[in-house]
């Protein structure tokens, strides 16, 4: 046992300091990272790792049909218009499809969002692809313009075949102030 | 005194009544009944099977609580000083320790088995027939009936009970709280897959009778089903608290046959369709004032009066509001005023006829403005 | 050390300076009073509230901080520094100690807490009212969403939490370093293992509720995105640091209460406590446990079913050492000399109504069930039998069990007696209604409910009324005994006790074992 002071009373209460601090360090060091990793891993919350898949050409599946929905919510506060281009596709693993969600700002001003993907099942999040989307980035937006913001997915061979619907929902924040906050604040 | 000696009249027959329906077991019927004692088994297989888990286990704490408070009292009466019982001074038996410690445990497995089951059938969301989206606001639910081949139909839902029964100025009705203006409605004996979000804060869809409680939460979707057996009209409420007004975000659910359904369904996508037909639209001063005299009368002159003079809300007929500035009237309209009985109308009506109405406020009972409101301008007030 | 020998200092300063554990252990305990008062007097609105249904008293907006400040004074203002209390004037006298480890410290841990406590209450009166996003404050309705005093309230979470750490390090300071020679750990009285074991849960979790709420002060002012889904963060993040803590927080407020009912039950069993070394492996696995079951308070978050199985199975387990625990205690009741004064019977109330607490805690426990039965008022009345007939009746017990000791003077025992039974009446009229209609679907922190729940609600409230007005009995009692209550010099004032603190005069000196005791 190290000991860090000759007074017993003074070693304790000083090993015990430190896991205080260690316990306060271990949300932000272990808990927080772990949490994004076990999201990842598990799809909790349907929630995708946001980076870009680098497609390896395989096989498409024509023996396998899945149903992809794609859902769009606008956050509180949120005043553009957005929304997926078509409602469902029906799609085959190994494919690459194309899609566009369509956003319009209503407002004078220009704006940043930043939308956040959610896939459903949650056992499906794996076995989706992303290799192009809105996502990964900010979207800025100028006063009044509109914008076609492509989505090219990929659904893997490996899905398990009772999944035969995944919904994608995007839901879309404004993240003009913080945008423009932290760039004050440098 | 009058006032008070009747509230006590009522308590003691409240309690009477609670007496009798407690000794008479309760309303065990299913339907969120008064005085209901149990869990309600509801109106799906999983509600059966959550409900018979509940069961089982209660009675198994029961059994378990008689024989340990049965030993107890046992001791209590008979192994008292005032009877001149010598205590004993035995403190230790290890055989009886382990007994103890191993008995429960297995009677945990017993209740694990049916509890993994039953969750795993509550887990199993595949092959549903179809889908609604259902988003959490502040304070109310959003509704949108996902279509894989055309528009979505969607719609609020508000509660509907009046701000006077809430505040005790009128007699509350038979589902005070629990009422809305637009039920959501799916078909029986269909699998429907619930997606579930929130525009703002957490918020938890929960319908007791259908065994479905999932929480919303903001920026990703969570998703569960459920199969109503029987038709009927199944009452909840959210059960996050999700700031001032949680307990006044009710959600109804009308369960109808399937033919019933689809010709609901029907209609919602031709009104949908004229809305949006109309939202496009630029209406002149008489079709505006003529469609907002209706919407008035509908939504506002139970307050207001039917000549705008006043009641509950004040006074439309000459008001500085509605002889002022167009755009605070509108955001009156469409936001409230907080902390009065003025809701918040712009997630109740459409924006045609939020345009129409204050259209219909400035150029009516004297008023004459001159101006009006076009529905792209309800559209763009809301969202700026 | 020279004026150790003297008797306390006068006037305000004993009380600003003082470093003796009997004094620190006073004010914890008048504090948590006071706390509890508060506490009691927000509860008696919701529940006037709530008598009716129609909103009557007050705005939803202030209810909603009443729900929100009656829970964290109730947790962090009443139930934990009474313990602390407790601790602090008994544990040296248990173990044959002069006084804690660390006194310094133990001054400065009890007084940032009425601060504390000051600010938090504070937040009534400012722009935008209290937070009144409920104690367990959960993202974003505490960040986004909250009044601008949430940042006060982060403030006095960080002041409390912190005293929590410094008492608890004195705790176990004291008893790891200061036992009388012979005093072996398996030797110690139960109450000193179980808030041996509490007060390393304490610094164990205590930095972690640090922790989220600095998460929370960084997202409102420093523009992180811990807990919001827009910058790439999580809003059930929150939820699951928090039951992280809160989890263990719930054994934090229970432990303390378990060791005070051991304390009591075998004093007026006046036979040994059963299965000692048992007790104290269930309270380490209780504490262990209470680590990786925190999920279990957000079955409906949709978790994958992997992480609902493995919380709802190690909740269940948790049924296990608690079992051995009651079990352990009615067989130290059995052929016994039972005898029922106060503190018997608080303690007797204790075990029956923790017990049912129990068994709703199991119910709760099995995941799908638990669809049903989360955040309605099922839930409220399963943690009130835990922590109102859980840990305030033990605390009672203990008040009444050792009040004599500590002035020397006798309770009124038929007073004492008819507190405990209208407590006893007045808790079950209040919660046990609660039960049904939980299960009847109302959900939790509504300021209004539909007519079917109407009865079962102004049963609760007129039950909550009665056990309310039954606390100024027992402070009543508490103040004439001190005052004017039947002087005693009995060492051993109940004829059962066992242990150090019986050894010493009554009423306890300002300072004891000076020179340790023996301890065979």
């Amino acid at each position: 046992m190290i000991r860090v002071s000759k007074n017993p009373t003074v070693d304790t209460a000083a090993k015990l300091v430190a896991v205080a601090i260690g316990m306060f360090a271990f949300v932000f060091v272990v808990m927080v990272p772990l949490y994004d990793v076990l999201c990842d891993a598990l799809g909790i919350n349907g929630k995708t790792d946001g980076s870009q898949y680098t497609s390896v050409p395989v096989a498409i599946d024509d023996s396998r049909t899945v149903t992809v929905q794609f859902v769009a919510t606008n956050n509180e506060g949120m005043p553009w218009e957005f929304g997926p281009s078509v409602t469902a596709m029906k799609v085959h693993p190994g494919a690459v499809n194309d899609t566009v969600f369509f956003a319009r700002n209503p407002l004078s001003k220009d704006m940043v969002a930043q939308a956040i993907p959610s896939i459903s099942p949650a056992r499906a999040v794996k076995y989706f692809h992303k290799t192009e989307c809105f996502c990964f980035n900010q979207q800025p937006l100028e006063a009044n313009a509109k914008a076609e913001m492509p989505l090219q997915f990929i659904i893997d061979q490996d899905l398990p075949k009772d999944i035969q619907t995944i919904t994608l929902s995007y839901t879309i924040f404004d993240v003009t102030d913080a945008v423009s906050g932290s760039l004050a604040a440098r | 005194m009058g006032f008070i000696s009747e509230r006590l009249r009522a308590i003691v027959i409240h309690a009477a009544a609670l007496i009798v329906t407690v000794l008479s077991g309760g309303a065990l019927a299913s339907g969120s009944k008064v005085n209901q004692l149990d869990m309600s088994p509801g109106v799906t297989a999983t509600g059966q099977a959550i409900y018979d888990l509940h069961t089982a286990i209660l009675w198994i704490c029961i059994v378990i609580g008689v024989l340990v408070f049965g030993v107890m009292f046992y001791s209590i009466i008979y192994h008292r000083k005032s009877k001149g019982y010598k205590a004993s001074n035995f403190h230790e038996s290890t055989t009886v320790e382990i007994a103890w410690t191993v008995v429960p445990f297995l009677i945990l497995i017993g209740m694990a088995v049916p509890a993994t089951s039953t969750l795993i059938q509550v887990y199993d969301t595949d092959e549903a027939e179809m889908d609604i989206l259902i988003t959490g606001y502040q304070w109310k639910w959003k509704y949108e009936y996902l279509n894989e081949n055309g528009e979505n139909v969607a719609f609020f839902s508000n509660l509907r009970t009046a701000q006077d029964e809430i505040y005790n100025t009128e007699d509350k009705g038979e589902h005070y709280l629990l009422e809305v203006d637009q039920p959501v409605v799916i078909p029986v004996d269909t699998k429907v897959r619930f997606l579930v979000t929130a525009n703002d804060v957490i918020h938890s869809w929960w319908v007791p009778e259908l065994a479905v409680k999932r929480d919303a939460i903001p920026g990703f979707v969570n998703e569960t089903w459920t199969r109503a057996e029987e038709t009927g009209i199944y009452r909840g409420q959210c059960a996050e608290l999700c700031g001032k007004d949680h307990g006044f975000m009710p959600i109804v659910v009308n369960v109808v046959s399937k033919e019933d359904y689809a010709a609901w369904l029907e209609t919602k996508q031709a009104e949908a369709a004229e809305i949006k037909a109309l939202m496009a639209q630029t209406f002149t001063m008489d079709e505006l004032v003529a469609r907002g005299k209706n919407v008035y009368q509908g939504y506002c002159a139970a307050c207001h009066g039917m000549n705008g003079e006043g009641g509950l809300g004040r006074a439309i007929a000459g008001s500085a509001i509605a002889t002022g500035d167009l755009t605070k009237h509108l955001d009156i309209g469409v936001n409230g005023v907080p902390g009065t009985a003025m809701q918040a109308f712009g997630g109740q009506m459409n924006d045609v006829d939020m345009a129409a109405v204050i259209t219909y406020q400035r150029n009516a009972f004297g008023n004459n403005m001159g101006d009006m409101v076009q529905p792209i301008d309800v559209f763009n007030h809301k969202k700026g | 050390m020279g004026d150790h020998h003297h008797g306390p200092a006068q006037g305000l300063s004993r009380w600003l300076f003082t470093t003796n554990h009997k004094d620190i252990g006073t004010m914890y305990l008048w504090f948590s009073f006071a706390m509890f008062i508060l506490g009691g007097a927000f509860a008696m609105i919701i529940r006037a509230e709530l008598f009716q249904p129609g909103m009557q008293l007050v705005e939803p907006a202030f209810f909603n901080q009443m729900t929100t400040l009656h829970g964290l004074i109730m947790v962090f203002g009443a139930i934990m520094p009474s313990f602390v209390g407790l601790a602090n004037w008994m544990i040296p006298m248990m173990i044959g100690a002069p006084d804690m480890a660390l006194p310094r410290m133990n001054n400065w841990s009890f007084w940032i807490l009425p601060p504390a406590f000051l600010i938090l209450a504070s937040t009534l009166f400012m722009e935008g009212g209290a937070p009144a996003f409920g104690w367990t404050f959960y993202a974003p309705l505490s960040t986004t969403y909250a009044p601008p005093s949430v940042t006060y309230f982060i403030f006095s979470i960080h002041v409390l939490g912190l005293s929590s750490i410094m008492g608890s390090i004195n705790i176990i300071a004291t008893v790891m370093n200061m036992r009388a020679p012979g005093m072996t750990y398996m030797k110690m009285p139960l109450f000193v293992w179980t808030w041996l074991i509490t007060a390393f849960l304490l610094v164990a979790v205590m930095p972690v509720l640090a922790g989220a709420v600095t998460m929370m002060l960084m997202d409102i002012h420093f523009g992180t995105s811990f807990f919001s889904a827009a910058g790439g963060g999580d809003p059930v993040l929150f939820q699951h640091v928090f039951w992280f803590f809160g989890h263990p927080e719930v054994y934090i407020i229970i432990l303390p209460a378990f060791g005070v009912v051991s304390q009591i039950i075998p004093a007026f069993s006046r036979k040994p406590l059963f299965g000692y070394a048992s007790m104290v492996y269930a309270t380490a696995a209780i504490a262990f446990l209470s680590f990786i079951v925190w999920a279990h308070h957000m079955y409906t978050v949709g978790m994958p079913i992997a992480g609902e199985l493995f919380f709802m199975y190690a909740t269940m387990l948790i049924a296990v050492p608690t079992g051995v625990k009651v079990f352990n205690w009615i067989t130290t009741m059995w052929r016994g000399s039972m005898s029922f004064e106060t503190p018997m019977l608080f303690s007797i109330g204790f075990l029956v109504l923790f017990t049912i607490g129990g068994f709703t805690g199991l119910m709760l426990s099995i995941a799908p069930a638990d669809f049903q039965y989360h955040d309605s008022y099922f839930v409220v009345a399963h943690f009130h039998y835990v922590m109102v007939a859980g840990a305030v009746f033990s605390m009672t017990a203990a008040v009444y069990y050792w009040l004599p000791k500590w002035c020397g003077r006798m309770y009124n025992e038929t007073m004492g007696k008819t507190h405990f039974w209208i407590s006893f009446i007045g808790f079950n009229v209040t919660f046990f209604p609660q039960h049904f209609v939980g299960l009847a679907g109302m959900p939790r922190r509504i300021p209004d409910y539909a007519l079917q729940f109407a009865d079962f609600n102004m049963m609760s409230s007129i039950g909550a009324f009665i056990y309310g007005a039954s606390q100024i009995m027992f402070l009543y009692n508490v103040i004439a005994t001190i005052v004017a209550g039947k002087p005693t010099s009995d060492e051993k004032v109940w004829d059962g006790a066992e242990g150090l603190e019986w050894t010493v005069a009554t009423p306890a000196p300002y300072h004891t074992f000076e020179t340790p005791p023996a301890v065979r």
